[in-house]
């Protein structure tokens, strides 16, 4: 017989209730779980890889469109937006940390903190994108280039577009929308997802080794904010040299 | 003539008492399963029912080219027709075939498992399947699409009015189906072997489905972006394909073939699985190069990635662009001109014979030679700027597709309807049904070749009357191929009541799953098996049979 | 005792992973570096270095996302499994961009 093999067995022979039947232990079960949610987040990679490629193209295409598009953008909240989204997955991180070492009420305390960070986050994006529904630059049938003809004195970006380039910053609003509003909605089902972890974790579901699912979740909430990590450099930060 | 089937003694032979298929009772215990085996049986009653409908668009528009003139149905209907028949033919029939049935079916068994790694998820995956498949029932009731399968822009996001956000999303949702089919069957293979399985020890049939599989979570979520970005162009108008806004409609077609083309090696590869699991067992031989073939399944789903602009030449792309992917394509057909080599050296010395399965397998090694090879044509770029858009790609596709995959799927099915159902089909019946899907299947395609050569474009419902004998050929071949797939049907079903009762290992062949029983017992094994010897070991096989105690009941 | 079955191969966990634990303490740094290089990229941003500022910008992104991934992901104390995983998706992403970029970047340079 293997002594190795039994001792390692009997060493971590953990008889958790949400134990699978179809798993031989629990470590090939917790395995297996975190195995499933990278390959998750590999088609998420690919999702939204495609629309990163087509912002790539027409960056370089309309590179002045996107510049004078960009600089309608508030860099203060996209950085307070950005520095919210770390804090948040600093939660998550300590959550987990929390879970692992069996503190209860740690576990809850960073999942609701987690929570209230996002949702400062969709708050601020609401409030950005308002803004962007009044100046009427939603790409359709509504979208107003007259600012980037004839950018007003206050516009951080003085340079008048010609008309042909200026209705080239639909495409970069389309870009926009699409990213960060696939971004939001990935945050919203993150939210609601951490809205029933918190009060799993509460009736004390993940505070006696059963890990997996706060683990799992935090894998797909650092994936978000990885996204944002990118997002916010390329949208809000094309050449805004304050002598332009 | 002679066969390996070892047949129970029908007189005393009965089904196993306790078995997966009346485990439980109710059609919620079949609705809310996890069984991996019953997940599989609801997958082919499903893709059955929409492979029929998609037959009988097949069906209309070759009855609509019997003539030249356009005369049974108006264009847009005839768009719509070939439309139809693709989405619902590649999606809902060929990208789920044989991973969802006798994937899921056979790879935990292979391993040694008792299930996919979630089976939750599995049962999800049928689902969102379903619910693909309904919608795409319901674009199709409201009028149907055409755009074509491979909605290309502008026109799909611009010039038409027809139900492409339908269509679009039951794609999208669809394609998660597959996402989440490909995910359980990796993280089953890397996590769930038995102890002592390897890799290396692995079937071959498991092999070709992991590399499916990485195609399938890799690939799929583009296509998704893509046609996402389509449903906004056309509610929104967001100007992202839009040539007037400064769109490219070109990068549609990039993300969208990026997907598409290993698409084609999600359909193809869990078939040539099967193709080396029914080649090994009929020659009672090990596959020649084992190790190869299985490197090559894997080097195919890798370099079917890097070919994807082969189906773009003539859109638009630059010329550097299209040498640098010809050339590409030209590398990705060897790993395929491999496997050939390496079933045709089992074959070789093997002790041959011709069951049914056998059949369909020596069907499909010729016909997908010719696909594949026709193939290599059109990826060499010259060429391809004549044949592309003509019946040759036609041709072309419907030989890998149809004359390669659905004949190992139904070599698959087969092969392993004894071990799914218990029981046997009626042998020269379905003999026979070969014989006849082969001989229609080359009268519906071969003149095809023709055709396309001779310049008749695809997509049209009219063309010059010089061509119509040879469309009259094909359509003549396209209703035997229907005979020849209603037979299949008609006696597969009859065996669930009236065939002979299986046993374990009918076929005499090596693998986990023949030596449980027929139907498996919902839990797989009673016992893990270890294994400590290497796949297709027929000479073990002979050993143990002459150890053998043939248990009753 | 008979549910346990020798896995001489040791197919179920090959590298027999202890669960490591990482410290607040590591996260607290990774929080603040998260921190600073947000607020390098934001200054960078203001300053006009032509070419190199969508390089710095993405440069810091791609630091920052690898610190996330290494540390807060666990992939620095994860298996083989998890990094190859990991290092498949960037793969093929890249294998995205760059071979639609051959079709980009050389539609400027005419027809032979």
């Amino acid at each position: 017989m293997d002594n190795h093999t039994i001792a390692h067995t009997e060493e971590h022979h953990v008889s958790l209730p949400q134990h699978r039947h179809h798993f031989e232990t629990e470590e090939q079960q917790r395995e297996a779980a975190t195995f499933g949610m990278w390959l998750f987040l590999l088609t998420e990679i690919m999702f939204f890889g495609g629309l990163f490629m087509a912002y790539l193209l027409y960056r370089n295409w309309y590179y002045d469109a996107f510049v004078a598009a960009s600089n309608t953008l508030n860099i203060g909240l996209g950085a307070v937006n950005t520095a919210v989204l770390i804090g948040s997955g600093f939660a998550m991180a300590l959550a987990v940390w929390a879970a692992e070492v069996r503190k209860k009420g740690l576990l809850v305390i960073f999942l609701i903190i987690t929570t209230l960070l996002g949702t400062v986050f969709l708050g601020v994006k609401y409030v950005e994108y308002k803004e962007k529904f009044e100046l009427r630059h939603v790409p359709g049938a509504n979208f107003d280039i007259s600012r980037f003809v004839n950018p007003p004195a206050d516009a951080r970006d003085q340079q008048h577009l010609a008309p042909d380039m200026a209705h080239k910053t639909e495409i970069y609003f389309s870009l926009y929308f699409a990213m960060t509003g696939m971004h939001a909605l990935h945050m919203i089902i993150g939210i609601g997802l951490l809205i029933w972890l918190t009060i799993r974790a509460q009736r004390g579901a993940f505070s006696s080794g059963y890990v997996a699912p706060i683990e799992n979740f935090g894998l797909y909430w650092h994936f978000v904010d990885i996204v944002w990590l990118f997002l916010f450099p390329l949208l809000y930060l094309i050449n805004i040299h304050p002598m332009h | 003539m002679s066969t390996i089937l070892s047949l129970p003694d029908q007189r005393t032979a009965t089904l196993p008492k306790k078995n997966y298929l009346n485990n439980e009772h109710g059609i919620l215990s079949w609705l809310l399963t996890g069984d991996h085996k019953r997940i599989a049986i609801l997958y082919l009653i499903s893709i059955t029912f929409f492979f029929f409908i998609g037959g009988a668009f097949a069906g209309l528009i070759r009855l609509e080219l019997l003539t030249p003139q356009p005369d049974l149905v108006a264009s847009d209907t005839y768009n719509k027709f070939f439309t139809m028949h693709g989405i619902i033919m590649i999606f809902l029939f060929l990208v789920p075939s044989v991973p969802a049935t006798l994937g899921n079916f056979l790879i935990p068994i292979m391993l040694g498992a008792r299930d996919l790694a979630f089976p939750k998820i599995n049962l999800l995956s049928w689902y969102l399947y379903i619910i693909g498949g309904t919608l795409t029932l319901t674009a199709l009731v409201l009028g149907g699409v055409d755009t074509g399968w491979t909605f290309t822009t502008p026109l799909s996001t611009h010039y038409l009015n027809t139900h492409v956000v339908t269509a679009a999303t039951a794609i999208f949702i669809a394609g998660f189906s597959s996402i989440f089919t490909g995910l359980n069957f990796i993280v089953t293979i890397h996590r769930m072997r038995a102890p002592g399985m390897s890799w290396f020890r692995m079937p071959l049939f498991v092999w070709a489905n992991y590399a499916a599989s990485l195609l399938m979570v890799l690939g799929t979520p583009v296509l998704a972006i893509a046609i996402v970005l389509v449903a906004l162009e056309r509610t929104i108008g967001i100007g992202i394909f839009d040539p007037t806004k400064g769109g490219d409609p070109l990068l549609f077609q990039h993300l969208f073939w990026f997907y598409s083309h290993p698409a084609v090696y999600i359909m193809i590869l869990p078939g040539m699985g099967v193709i080396s699991e029914v080649i090994s067992t009929f020659s009672r031989k090990r596959i020649f190069g084992y190790t190869a073939v299985a490197f090559s399944s894997v080097a195919i789903a890798v370099f079917g990635f890097f070919v994807w602009a082969h189906h773009m030449f003539i859109m638009g792309v630059s010329n550097y662009s299209a040498l640098v992917f010809s050339l590409l394509t030209m590398l990705v057909a060897v790993p395929s001109a491999i496997k050939t080599f390496n079933w045709s050296a089992t074959l070789y010395k093997g002790s041959l014979t011709f069951e049914t399965p056998m059949l369909y397998a020596f069907g499909f090694i010729g016909l997908f030679t010719i696909g594949g090879l026709t193939g290599v044509f059109l990826g060499s770029l010259g060429m391809d700027i004549h044949l592309t858009e003509t019946y040759f790609i036609v041709a072309h596709f419907h030989f890998v597709m149809v004359g390669g995959m659905l004949m190992a799927f139904l070599a698959g099915i087969h092969f392993w309807w004894p071990k799914m159902t218990g029981r046997m089909y009626p042998e020269s019946l379905s003999k026979l049904a070969a014989v006849v899907t082969f001989i229609g299947f080359i009268l519906t395609f071969m003149p095809q070749f023709i055709l396309g050569y001779l310049g008749m474009p695809r997509r049209y419902h009219a063309y010059p009357p010089e061509f119509q004998v040879l469309n009259v050929l094909s359509t003549a071949g396209a209703t035997v191929l229907g005979v020849g797939y209603m037979l299949p049907m008609l006696y597969l079903a009859w065996s669930l009541k009236y065939g002979a009762i299986a046993g374990d290992n009918p076929w005499q062949a090596t693998g986990l799953e023949w030596q449980i029983t027929s139907p498996p017992p919902t839990e797989n094994f009673h016992e893990i098996p270890i294994v400590d010897y290497e796949a297709y070991d027929y000479e073990r096989l002979e050993k143990m049979k002459k150890h053998e105690v043939t248990t009753v009941g | 005792m008979t549910e346990h079955h020798p896995d001489p191969m040791n197919v179920t966990n090959p590298e027999h992973d202890e669960h490591h634990i990482v410290s607040p303490l590591q996260y607290t740094m990774v929080f603040g570096t998260l921190l600073v290089f947000t607020g390098v990229t934001v200054g960078a941003a203001y300053i006009d270095l032509g070419l190199f500022n969508p390089v710095i910008a993405l440069g810091i992104a791609c630091f920052k996302a690898c610190i996330v991934i290494l540390f807060f992901m666990h992939v620095k104390y994860s298996s083989r499994l998890v990094k190859m995983t990991v290092g498949a998706g960037f793969f093929t992403f890249l294998i995205l961009v760059t071979m639609s970029l051959t079709d980009y970047m050389s539609r400027a340079w005419g027809r032979w």
